[in-house]
């Protein structure tokens, strides 16, 4: 009797672990954006929500949480309960730059778990279409006689127009003036309105602005598909390669099966025909990189920059 | 192009279109009222809905919230002293008194109507001359940020009643406030003594319900107002819509003057309704031939604010729609759901789109329409809110506002610094500081920061500082006008000792 009662309990016990190790997601997911409403990153997410949905089979909840240029809400993913039901957009410079040039963001880069990267946004060096500078060559010519002349616009310090600035101007031995923009719209409406000479943009940003600009080159291993006139900086003989990656992430020691879960639901999503060819019809590119590859490009990221940012900083 | 309106005025009155307007409108009014919740959320809301929409169905619901929200806020400005959202602080400057007198009804129905007016206008001067205007716009450099920003801080002169001294030290600790967290422009962290979650900075609507709403409330409950929020109750007639509205009709200059300071502002990228509301309630009071009604209750300067923060909302759509840089956050939100419908702003949007563009267009302005309607109606219920019992209001509003801080960022720490927020204003006020000039240092803080940093390092490449700064035409423009400005008290004094015999009397009548 009593080797039966510890059976039962034994069947109870099991029983009971079934559901706690069943399927994820067993309860709504909160989609957190560590921005404001109506930023591109929000506009991605909405976009997959309804996806998301369909394919987890669970309510995907957007949660904004802005401030720090992201790292308040990174700051937060990391303390949430590793089970998949709270993730976050990532955006890589961004996870990067911030911890390097901060000191204490509140977050490392190595906290933040990647799930995957679907969206990435190639960074083009502009001017407007009056401008003398007719090459990259005229600009760098005219900035080593005249140290300092040249203005740049773009989003932000230790973003990733900035660090793309810097690592240009070192490469081509340079010196350039760097005037930072409150956001990227801000960046635009200056550089339209002819107040920087130059500008570093994303190539949304560029693509909607192309009768009024020409993009000297942009920072993509290969042209870029919108605008395949324009060399990329490797086609000039200067090894940058620069872009804002929007991606997913979850909080550290998230157990590697949930992550695969949320990893082909995401990458199924950015693999849909229709999705892809919105988001070329925006100008951005789309990418389908998972859960390791994001990481080694995570972790390449930090060594291309971590000199930079030490010497500049 | 009047053809493309009337297409447009078409769209708006097939019947599902007007339902969808009027659902927009009313869910704005919403957004805009509970302060917390912004335009920019209620629109990034409904991105995803419209997207199933036909364009022009989920434009014109668009169009409605942002109107809607224009005029919600200026409620809970106008009974609870708390703007609903940072455009309407100026509001909250005559509209709450007006409510203390028992003329809440007053201030509302002046808000609808000013505001639809405001919109109205600008939205004419969007349909009929957007595209030169946005080359304007992009005249609007750093010097002229800064110095629309130092313009800002002038009105700290007539903000502080009593002492300007105190004024601008209250103004300067709004600046020093507005520094704390990471500089946009430097990157670099300040302020924050090495806590991380400080980072992300003071937040201007988690400043706004401490500084305004939460010392109401304590006096309220502390002092003998417990019986009642308000100094007197509000008998609500439906009456009180004509002769209000009459009474703005006998004020157009100052309809006029101040529609046109919020499309002004409107239109150069980045300002927005803050600073929109605050210069036109200035200008209000400058010019009014009764300088010392304003700040006591006069429904002057609700229509003021009012009508400078709605025209503000289309103005910000004029960068948008024909050159594709928003001019605030909800037009950001509006520029995304443009481009999920394959819509790209630009020449093409006036031309190729154009029965779609106007469809919103106009749908803005039938929205200004239903503004007025709902907001003049409405406020016969709304006000009431005012003769409930502190005891029942008080702990409602506390509630509301616990809930306001947290959800504008989904952040426990803003909720502590409003209750910080509140105590210091509560104990500011007893020794006359009033708290309008720590949230304009707030907000143009960051403002004159942005200017002066990028002309600092635009001006330094071009080797010559005062060139740049200074010899432009709209930087001379607006430091003139600073100037007269900060003379203006002496200007108002001289005129005073003029016209000596006939100031008692009107000073009098505003004390009654």
């Amino acid at each position: 009797m009593k080797q039966f009662g510890l059976r039962l309990f034994i069947c109870c016990l099991a029983l009971c672990a079934v559901p706690a190790m069943a399927e994820f997601p067993e309860k709504a997911i909160t989609y957190q954006i560590p921005f404001g409403p109506g930023g591109q990153s929000d506009l991605e997410a909405r976009r997959q929500q309804p996806l998301l949905e369909k394919a987890l089979g669970q309510k995907v909840v957007i949660q904004y949480k802005p401030g720090g240029g992201g790292s308040i809400g990174w700051a937060a993913l990391i303390k949430q309960k590793p089970d998949g039901h709270f993730i976050s957009g990532i955006n890589i410079p961004h996870i990067v730059l911030q911890p390097l040039a901060r000191g204490n963001a509140g977050y490392q880069t190595a906290d933040l778990v990647p799930i995957a990267i679907f969206q990435a946004t190639p960074i083009g060096l502009a001017v407007l279409k009056e401008s003398p500078f007719q090459t990259l060559e005229d600009l760098i010519d005219y900035a080593k006689q005249n140290p300092g002349a040249i203005t740049c616009g773009g989003s932000g310090t230790w973003s990733g127009h900035h660090i793309a600035h810097l690592q240009f101007s070192k490469m081509a031995a340079i010196e350039m003036t760097y005037v930072p923009a409150k956001g990227a719209a801000k960046a635009v409406a200056s550089f339209l309105g002819g107040h920087v000479k130059a500008m570093w943009g994303n190539s949304n940003d560029l693509v909607q602005h192309t009768d009024k600009i020409r993009v000297l080159a942009f920072g993509t291993e290969t042209p870029f598909p919108n605008m395949p006139e324009v060399p990329t900086f490797k086609s000039k003989q200067f090894d940058l390669l620069a872009s804002i990656d929007r991606g997913a992430g979850a909080p550290p020691e998230t157990p590697m099966a949930v992550i695969k879960i949320l990893e082909k639901a995401f990458l199924d999503i950015a693999n849909d025909p229709t999705i892809k060819d919105q988001m070329k019809n925006d100008g951005f590119v789309p990418v389908s990189m998972g859960h390791a590859a994001a990481k080694t490009y995570i972790e390449e990221k930090i060594e291309v920059w971590k000199p930079v940012v030490a010497e500049f900083k | 192009m009047f053809e493309a309106a009337f297409v447009g005025l078409a769209q708006v009155f097939l019947p599902l279109h007007l339902l969808l307007l009027f659902a927009g409108v009313f869910m704005g009014i919403v957004f805009g009222a509970l302060p917390g919740l912004t335009a920019t959320m209620g629109l990034a809301l409904l991105v995803p809905f419209t997207f199933t929409m036909s364009p022009a169905a989920g434009l014109i619901m668009l169009a409605g919230i942002y109107v809607g929200a224009m005029y919600g806020d200026a409620i809970p400005a106008i009974l609870i002293n708390t703007p609903g959202t940072p455009a309407a602080i100026a509001t909250t400057f005559d509209g709450f008194p007006l409510a203390q007198k028992g003329m809440a009804q007053h201030a509302l129905v002046t808000a609808a109507f000013a505001s639809s007016f405001g919109s109205l206008v600008a939205n004419f001067v969007l349909a009929a001359a957007a595209p030169p205007l946005a080359e304007i716009s992009l005249k609007f450099g750093p010097p002229e940020y800064f110095w629309l920003g130092i313009f800002g801080l002038t009105i700290i002169s007539t903000l502080s009643s009593g002492s300007v001294v105190k004024g601008f030290l209250a103004g300067t600790v709004g600046m020093i406030l507005s520094a704390v967290g990471m500089a946009e422009l430097g990157g670099d962290i300040r302020l924050t003594f090495g806590y991380t979650e400080l980072q992300g900075g003071v937040e201007l609507i988690v400043a706004l319900i401490g500084f305004f709403c939460l010392p109401e409330i304590l006096s309220s409950v502390i002092g003998q107002r417990r019986a009642a929020y308000t100094d007197a109750p509000v008998k609500p007639k439906l009456a009180i819509i004509g002769e209000t509205i009459v009474a703005l009709l006998r004020k157009p200059g100052l309809m006029l003057r101040s529609a046109t300071v919020g499309t002004v502002i409107g239109f150069a990228p980045g300002a927005g309704g803050n600073i929109a509301s605050m210069v036109s309630y200035n200008e209000a009071c400058r010019w009014d031939k009764h300088p010392e009604q304003f700040g006591k209750g006069t429904i002057k300067g609700v229509a003021a604010s009012e009508a400078a923060n709605s025209a503000m909302a289309p103005g910000s759509l004029i960068p948008l729609l024909t050159l594709g840089i928003p001019g605030s956050p909800p037009a950001a939100v509006i520029l995304g759901a443009l481009m999920l419908h394959g819509m790209r702003p630009g020449p093409e949007l006036f031309s190729a789109y154009a029965d779609i563009t106007f469809a919103f267009i106009m749908a803005l302005m039938v929205g200004a329409f239903l503004v007025t309607l709902i907001g003049s109606f409405g406020s016969v219920v709304f006000c009431r809110i005012v003769n409930i019992p502190s005891r029942y209001l008080a702990p409602a509003i506390i509630f509301m506002t616990v809930l306001g801080a947290f959800a504008i960022r989904n952040n426990m720490l803003d909720v502590w610094i409003m209750f910080i927020f509140g105590l210091i204003g509560f104990f500011s006020k007893k020794l006359n500081f009033h708290p309008a000039p720590i949230v304009l240092g707030l907000i143009l803080g960051p403002f004159v920061e942005e200017g002066l940093v990028q002309s600092m390092l635009s001006g330094g490449a071009t080797g010559n500082m005062f060139l740049y700064m200074v010899m432009r035409p709209i930087s001379g423009v607006l430091i003139a006008m600073s100037l007269l400005s900060l003379l203006w008290p002496l200007v108002a004094a001289w005129r005073a000792r003029k016209g000596g015999q006939a100031r008692p009397a009107s000073e009098g009548a505003a004390d009654a």
